[in-house]
């Protein structure tokens, strides 16, 4: 009973009214206006001077960092689509924050691969190291020139716009330098390890 | 992953809408006929695509209400403003029509029978549609352990699953934000953390919690959840309008 892509099934009396078929959209998505929020769980609410992330190399050597300390890197202002697997997408959301290498210049990251995002509350997800490089990644606290909710990942969140907005952990606290993938949070539970948008890699079974 | 890789991959399947029930003046239960349907746990969802007949294509996720281990596949919609999918399958559908579904798919917000702790369900509007997935379940195991439900709902007129959740008894509690019925005591309003801790198991007897709703809804109760004490790992929340998962 598997519909074959040539010959969909028709839904009778259906005929769409969001015709519109943005090409900057990834297939299956569709433009909301809001910011919808999508968490597991409770929100963490942490203060900016509270705020901590570290650094750690696959040798296990560890680089704390502070709000005063991240800021003081190279800020950027980033626009952004947003494609959630949920399906939604929003398009030309600003954000401005550090972006990702700036903080990996100086650690020894021989053998590293891949980077697992933690965060407080203890969601993880991974992402190859070299997604978080060239300028293709942010650690962001700013968003429409208000800093940061904490409803949608304030203090600071990790921002990776070209990939499932999973991946742009919320809350994030550490990044984990790996030689080796390994699922996260909801990479465990079925999403796809990578999750590009572009290719629908919603779930482990896409 | 091992456990996903033993799963077949996922893809669409056909399905014949065989009943479409009117839940409220913004909802509807409609029962799907899927061949070959796996089985579901109970706060999974689907996802739904559309298909026109100059081959335009719509997909979104809806929850599914029906017990785990019914047998039934049915999903409750509200009508979004503007929604092309859901004004479709509230307004349009009708039995014998063909939609595509995919599925079932979650495996974060889901409650099993094997879960043997109390559980507290708070929804807000049409985030009850997961959870009643959940109370069904519950009910037809004849589960021992406690399941709690607190709905905040706007009007009478707008409560899914009216009987049942009548026939919670003590069980549920439904709250009036915009409109109560006639001859209530409680004027209508959002729900206070004085009510929540009123209507729901106490933290101290270690419920499991499921809060789904809208955006607001959620963030409110889950500081007030959390406030009363309950461990932040134990609960599980789905923001809604959007499905949250992740």
């Amino acid at each position: 009973m598997t519909s074959s892509g040539t010959q969909p099934l028709v839904s009778e009396g259906f005929s769409g009214r969001m015709r519109v078929q943005d090409p900057a959209l990834p297939p299956g998505q569709h433009l909301v206006d809001r910011f919808p929020v999508m968490s597991a769980g409770p929100t963490p609410v942490v203060h900016r001077r509270a705020w901590e992330l570290t650094v750690t190399t696959p040798s296990g050597r560890q680089t704390p960092w502070d709000f005063a300390g991240l800021t003081r890197l190279p800020v950027e202002d980033v626009v952004a689509d947003l494609h959630c697997v949920t399906r939604w997408s929003r398009s030309g959301t600003r954000w401005r924050g550090v972006p990702v290498e700036a903080l990996l210049r100086e650690v020894d990251d021989a053998g590293a691969r891949y980077v697992m995002a933690h965060s407080y509350g203890g969601y993880t997800t991974n992402v190859p190291l070299e997604d978080l490089l060239d300028g293709r990644a942010w650690l962001v606290f700013d968003h429409e020139d208000e800093p940061l909710s904490a409803e949608h990942g304030g203090p600071v969140r990790l921002l990776v716009p070209h990939l499932y907005l999973w991946k742009s952990a919320k809350w994030v606290n550490g990044l984990t330098l790996m030689s080796h993938d390994a699922p996260g949070f909801w990479e465990s539970l079925g999403y796809h390890l990578y999750g590009d948008p572009w290719r629908e890699q919603r779930h482990s079974r896409d | 992953m091992a456990r996903a890789a033993t799963l077949p991959r996922l893809t669409w399947q056909s399905a014949t809408l065989t009943q479409v029930r009117r839940e409220s003046s913004t909802a509807s239960t409609l029962r799907l006929d899927v061949a070959g349907w796996p089985g579901h746990r109970a706060g999974q969802h689907v996802d739904v695509r559309l298909t026109a007949a100059d081959g335009y294509t719509a997909v979104r996720p809806y929850s599914l209400a029906s017990a785990a281990g019914s047998g039934l596949v049915e999903i409750t919609v509200a009508t979004t403003p503007g929604g092309e999918v859901s004004t479709y399958l509230v307004n349009d559908a009708v039995a014998g029509n063909h939609v595509e579904v995919r599925g079932p798919l979650g495996s974060w917000f889901v409650w099993d029978v094997s879960d043997p702790d109390p559980v507290q369900l708070v929804a807000g509007g049409s985030g009850v549609v997961p959870l009643m997935s959940m109370l069904r379940t519950h009910g037809s195991a004849g589960h021992p352990a406690p399941m709690r439900l607190l709905y905040s709902v706007s009007d009478p007129e707008q409560v899914l699953y009216a009987d049942e959740v009548e026939q919670l008894a003590h069980a549920a509690t439904v709250l009036h934000t915009r409109h109560s019925p006639p001859g209530t005591a409680r004027p209508p309003g959002r729900v206070t953390p004085a009510e929540v801790e009123e209507h729901t198991l106490p933290a101290t007897s270690r419920p499991s919690v499921f809060v789904c709703g809208p955006t607001g809804f959620v963030e409110a109760m889950l500081t007030v959840l959390t406030g009363l004490g309950h461990d932040p790992e134990r609960i599980r929340a789905e923001r809604y309008g959007e499905r949250s998962s992740p």
